[in-house]
């Protein structure tokens, strides 16, 4: 049976093996920057913990993820708590980020007063711009309107909330695959964005590095849980002439990475708890780990990104 | 394959129901106490519907309840019967079957989880 990695074209030597070997979980983000090209990741701990600043480059953001404010379950009783933790590893970072991603599930059930507490708790955070893209977590009841409303108008958002956005010669784009979900299927993005996402990249040209964030993984991690984006082919297909493409998802609360091309794909931590690795457990959801362990296991992977180059560079670090 | 069979199976139903042009699920607001009115119970466990098809009688209550940590919800394949909220562990969702046939439902949140509602006459 083949399980969230159905082939291997660079052989860039990610298997089970490697993949559990990099694979982390809990309360941090990761420090994205940009210099000439090459796009480098650092977890929370291992920036905080430098004594020099980062090196001078031209851009530097940071990811977090599936904060899920609201849930109190045994896998972490205080999700907002550990947020905070997060956000202080921010506000220790030398060089502050120029600004945060942040690819869903901000909430657990889509409340108001979840929003609230998040926002809340966000003001902490030296660094304030922020960009968004919804997690089904988010867009329970309504289609996603409250979500949009509260965190999609400042980028006029289209459709469902997609959007793009330049950040020193960097092409964003922020996708959608929580809505509209279809009886036995994965994420989907739909014709409307696909079609919109065709029109946004035509007139870049091909050395314009393009960073895609959307909630759930832009490839198939393991569809048997739902981790994957049913029409994510077209999307990728859109991008495969651009030189340098870094796709960042959420969603599955471990980091993952994938090669093919010049496209990198990346999964991030969760800020609350856990989930197993695909296909160890009968079923994805929240993994209840000793407490101690909880926080101890923040920020395990390094990763670096050349241009041009089909390798990815994997350091894994043991916190504990 | 599961998922173009899904698909398939999904299509041809819809068309079935279409064409036999079935309005059906009266939604019951809460749970009914009549005693004659035999509840039937599907427990939403490790992202799955137990029992995943569920034969009832035409009239009679189905309730869900979510004992997983994860919020699920119950929508109908082809919008047959009104959807549910997202309900958060240990809540329930009811309703009360009308007209005989087959039909899907899904969780919007977890689109793998599929369940069938067969009403017999």
């Amino acid at each position: 049976m083949s399980d969230y990695i159905s082939h291997d074209h660079e052989h860039d030597g990610i298997d089970r093996r490697g993949f559990l070997q990099c694979m982390a979980w809990a309360g941090t983000g990761l420090l994205w920057t940009i210099s000439g090209g090459v796009l480098v990741s650092k977890t929370l701990a291992q920036v905080a913990r430098a004594a020099e600043p980062l090196p001078a480059t031209d851009l530097s953001f940071l990811q977090i993820s599936d904060s899920h404010i609201g849930f109190s379950k045994e896998a972490n009783k205080d999700v907002t708590e550990t947020f905070k933790i997060a956000l202080d590893r921010i506000n220790a970072m030398p060089t502050p980020p120029s600004f945060l991603i942040h690819t869903g599930d901000i909430s657990q059930l889509s409340k108001p007063e979840e929003f609230d507490t998040f926002d809340e708790v966000l003001k902490s955070c030296r660094t304030k711009d922020v960009f968004y893209v919804p997690g089904e977590h988010d867009v329970l009841n309504d289609g996603g309107k409250l979500y949009r409303d509260r965190y999609l108008k400042s980028v006029e958002g289209k459709g469902s909330g997609w959007y793009s956005f330049k950040k020193n010669g960097v092409h964003f784009i922020g996708l959608v695959n929580v809505l509209d979900l279809q009886a036995g299927g994965l994420g989907q993005l739909g014709d409307e964005q696909l079609e919109w996402l065709e029109a946004d990249v035509k007139d870049l040209g091909t050395s314009t590095p393009i960073v895609v964030f959307a909630h759930i993984p832009l490839w198939a991690v393991y569809p048997q849980w739902g981790w994957g984006t049913s029409d994510s082919e077209r999307a990728l297909g859109y991008l495969k002439r651009f030189g340098s493409v870094t796709v960042l998802n959420g969603h599955i609360h471990q980091v993952l990475q994938k090669v093919e091309g010049n496209v990198t794909f990346h999964t991030a931590m969760s800020t609350a708890f856990p989930q197993p690795a695909p296909g160890t457990a009968p079923n994805p959801g929240p993994l209840t780990v000793p407490s101690e362990k909880l926080r101890s296991m923040l920020g395990l992977t390094s990763v670096k990104y050349l241009q041009g180059k089909s390798s990815l560079a994997v350091v894994d670090s043991n916190l504990s | 394959m599961i998922t173009l069979n899904a698909r398939k199976k999904v299509a041809a139903l819809s068309c079935a129901i279409a064409f036999l042009n079935l309005s059906l699920f009266a939604i019951a607001g809460e749970m009914k106490n009549d005693a004659s009115t035999k509840q039937n119970r599907i427990e939403i466990k490790d992202f799955a519907f137990n029992p995943q098809t569920i034969t009832v009688k035409s009239g009679e209550t189905v309730t869900w309840i979510n004992r997983d940590e994860e919020p699920h919800t119950i929508v109908s394949v082809g919008k047959q019967f009104k959807k549910s909220t997202a309900l958060d562990t240990d809540q329930e969702f009811t309703i009360t079957v009308g007209a005989p046939g087959t039909y899907d439902y899904f969780c919007s949140v977890h689109p793998k989880m599929t369940g069938t509602i067969v009403v017999a006459k």
